[in-house]
Order: C-alpha cells, then sequence, then structure tokens
C-alpha cells in the first residue's frame, strides 16, 4: 500500500530537483560553492593530518643529512643563477630584435603557486580543485600548468578555492601545435576515461607529418593557453573518416594522477 | 533514536563524499573511485525509513555534486530512485542477510551511476564516457557491494553502542509464582 508519507518523500524529491533546476546558472554556482563550502573545516583537517608525518619527519632528520641537501641545493641554485642571466641576455636581445621589426612587445608569465586539495569524485569528470580563489585574483579560464607542462584551465571560482578542469576533459580542449617541419595544428580532447596520461590529439590535416616522440606544445590560439607550453609526446596516428583528417595519441607530459601543487598563469 | 539513526547516516554520506574527493587511491589503482551513497542509501532505505531516504538523496546528491563536476542537483533524482523502492517494499526483503545486503548494494551501486549519466546526457552535458567506462562501472558495483555489507555492520555497531539495549527478559514469570501458606 503507497502510504501517505511515501507521497510527501516523492513530493519533497520531485520540489528540491524542480527548485535547484530552475534556479539561474550564477545562482546555482553560488549555490554548489556554498554547499562546498561546508567541507572547508574539513579540508583543513585533512591538511594538518598531511603534514603531520611531514613535521615528524623534519624533526628526527639528522643535521649531516640537512648540511648535504643545502650543499646540495646551493649548488643548484649557482647553476640556475647562470642561467637566469643567460635567460635575462637573451629576454633582452630578443626584446630588442621584436622592437626593431614593430612587433608587439612579449609580457612575461606572472605564476602563482597552489596546492590540490581534492579530485572529482565523479568518474565521468577529470577536474581537481585548488588552494587559490577570487580572493587571490584567480578567475575562470586561467590556465593551469606544472614545470613539466599544461594541466588544465580554471572553470569556476569560489573566494578561497577554484575548480580546474584538466588536459582529457571533455570541458577543456586546447589548440595544439606538432613541433615538425610541417608545424601540424589540431584539437586536444579526451581520449578515454581510464588511462588519464593519454589524450587525443584530432582534427590534424590528412597529410599531416606525423612521427612518434614529436612534442606537442600549445599554438596560442583558442585565447586562453599562451604559445609554446609543452603538453606531450606524440604516440601514433592514424587517419580518421576516409582520411579526411588525422587523429593522434599524446602522452601527457604531467602525470594528472599524482597532482600535488600547479602554477596558475596570470596573463 | 530514529532522529539520531538519520542524524548518523547524513554525517556518513558527508565523510564518505568528503573521502571520495580526498582520497583518490581507488581511482588511482583501479581507474575508478568508489560511490558509497547508494550502498548508503539501501541501509537508510531498509532500516531508518522514508525521511532519512528522501533527505539522504537530497543533501548526499547535493555535498556530492557541490565537489564535483556535475551540474548542481543531478545526483539527487538517481539516489531517490535507488533508495525510494526498497524502502517501499522493505518488509519484503531479507534486510539481515549479508548476501541480501551485498546484492542490493550491487544493484543500487549499477544503477545510479548509469541514471547519473543519463541525466548529464539528457541536460546536453559531455561527460567523459568510453569502453573504460564499463569497467568504472563495475568497480562501481562490485565496491559498492562490497561495502554494503560492512556498512550494515557498523551501523549495527553503532547503534549498539549509542541505542537503548532491550531489557533481557528472565524466564521467572511473576503469574506463576507459587504462594506457600495460608492467604
Amino acid at each position: 500500500m503507497f502510504k501517505q508519507k511515501n507521497y510527501i518523500a516523492l513530493g519533497a524529491v520531485a520540489l528540491a530537483a524542480l527548485l535547484i533546476f530552475s534556479l539561474p546558472s550564477s545562482a546555482t554556482i553560488r549555490l554548489k560553492l556554498a554547499i562546498g563550502s561546508l567541507f572547508l573545516p574539513l579540508f583543513g583537517l585533512a591538511n594538518a593530518a598531511q603534514q603531520l608525518p611531514v613535521a615528524a619527519a623534519d624533526s628526527i632528520l639528522p643535521r649531516r643529512e640537512l648540511l648535504k641537501k643545502i650543499s646540495a641545493l646551493e649548488n643548484e641554485n649557482q647553476q640556475l643563477r647562470f642561467e637566469a642571466m643567460q635567460a635575462n641576455a637573451t629576454e633582452r636581445e630578443n626584446e630588442q630584435l621584436r622592437a626593431q621589426l614593430g612587433w608587439q612587445k612579449q609580457t612575461a608569465w606572472r605564476m602563482k603557486l597552489a596546492n590540490v586539495v581534492m579530485r572529482d569524485p565523479a568518474n565521468w569528470w577529470r577536474t581537481v580543485q585548488i588552494d587559490l580563489g577570487s580572493r587571490d585574483g584567480v578567475r575562470e579560464n586561467l590556465p593551469v600548468l606544472t614545470t613539466d607542462g599544461l594541466v588544465g584551465r580554471v572553470f569556476s571560482v569560489n573566494f578561497a578555492r577554484s575548480q580546474v578542469v584538466l588536459v582529457g576533459d571533455p570541458n577543456c580542449k586546447v589548440s595544439a601545435l606538432v613541433e615538425n617541419s610541417t608545424h601540424d595544428m589540431g584539437i586536444l580532447t579526451a581520449s578515454g576515461p581510464l588511462d588519464n596520461s593519454l589524450v587525443e590529439l584530432s582534427y590534424l590535416s590528412g597529410s599531416a607529418n606525423l612521427k612518434p616522440g614529436q612534442n606537442v606544445i600549445s599554438s596560442g590560439l583558442g585565447g586562453i593557453f599562451p604559445k609554446g607550453i609543452p603538453i606531450g609526446q606524440i604516440v601514433d596516428a592514424s587517419p580518421v573518416e576516409f582520411g579526411l583528417y588525422t587523429a593522434a595519441r599524446v602522452k601527457l607530459n604531467v602525470n594528472l594522477g599524482s597532482l600535488e601543487q600547479v602554477w596558475v598563469l596570470f596573463p | 533514536m530514529k532522529a539520531l539513526n538519520t542524524i548518523l547516516i547524513l554525517t556518513a554520506a558527508f565523510l564518505a563524499v568528503f573521502g571520495e574527493a580526498v582520497l583518490p587511491g581507488f581511482h588511482n589503482w583501479l581507474g575508478a573511485q568508489i560511490d558509497l551513497l547508494p550502498a548508503l542509501m539501501v541501509y537508510a532505505a531498509l532500516n531508518a525509513g522514508t525521511t532519512a531516504v528522501t533527505l539522504l538523496a537530497i543533501f548526499g546528491g547535493l555535498w556530492f555534486d557541490a565537489l564535483s563536476a556535475n551540474p548542481l542537483g543531478v545526483s539527487i533524482l538517481p539516489l531517490f530512485t535507488v533508495g525510494f523502492p526498497i524502502c517501499w517494499q522493505r518488509e519484503l526483503i531479507l534486510r539481515d542477510l549479508p548476501f541480501a545486503q551485498f546484492i542490493l548494494g550491487a544493484a543500487a551501486c549499477a544503477v545510479a551511476p548509469v541514471l547519473s549519466v543519463l541525466l548529464l546526457l539528457t541536460g546536453g552535458q559531455q561527460p567523459l564516457l568510453g569502453w573504460g567506462s564499463l569497467w568504472q562501472w563495475l568497480v562501481m558495483t562490485a565496491g559498492g557491494a562490497a561495502a554494503t555489507p560492512i556498512l550494515f555492520a557498523l551501523f549495527g555497531w553503532c547503534d549498539r553502542a549509542l541505542g537503548y539495549q532491550p531489557r533481557t527478559e528472565t524466564s521467572f514469570r511473576s503469574d506463576r509464582e507459587i504462594h506457600r501458606g495460608r492467604k
């Protein structure tokens, strides 16, 4: 028998779903962020719990080991300083040449380091959340990368956190360029839900000259990702739609499964 | 006691969603994250009642969607669709048998993600789908099925620890007392 309580339950769920679905998108985003902020204390606790073993390991590390590490870091620092000096000289030369040719001046990348605090619990999306938000100047569509290469773009922004949609998610399409003699260009799309180290480079021309191991970088087209961010290497390629265009599989430089810290790139 | 049970279920759902977002171990190891909400829904439907099922569907769904890229509210209907029929027909289900719990958990964990994806596709979204999704679905079903009897055992332990225990009956009946001597 169908009790009155069951009717009330059905009505309550239908009403809740209808109310949420009928909200304007701006209100839905705000509501989503407000509900997500309920988890902030737990994120704080998890972060503190993660720091505990690190702090414990730090306190028991012998002094000799620390001195050895400092010495190695000093050497690396000196090497990087030399490289920075060389890079500065090249940059000055580049600027002078650009000025002589009347080209637009290139702006240096401004970046902010962010910690990855959580991953998407749903298996059909590839997103992570970082601990930078609107208070840090983050806004939608900013590129996110690591020292290895492109990670994705900022999808939505909260006051203290942001959601980053990763390369390989259907919501993150990247215009990419293959570093070969013909500079073939295509669009990076998702390849499959299981292996997040492989993505598909589609819409390459039918006569694309692709070989395994060729580097793939962002092309700068599309207005979101600046040109030259490393993405990965070509694994293999095959003709699609009776040779109308070519699709290639690209192995990403960044291991998206073990992201801990990322850089948000400000224009 | 009923309210306490509902609060426990909602707390477990909150922690489960948080755990799924923070601990990517299963995702890195098996290629899929196990969703515990349908398994919790089976417990709520069999042991707590319609109110708990409704609250779990609404709040669990909202919490899950808030941490994922799902549009807000998409997970409410699949969770309720899984829980409501079980709750409605729970008198006919052998809820104390771990095998029944396992089967119901498997069914719930198999149906809920399929309904979510169907809702997403109906709403014009493009979730990440492919042949690998079949493997993910199997992992979610098997993982959720295995988790359901464990959840029942955990909640049973909580129930025994926090609830009033029924007074043990003695074999002595006062109405059958033999009075000796004169009245």
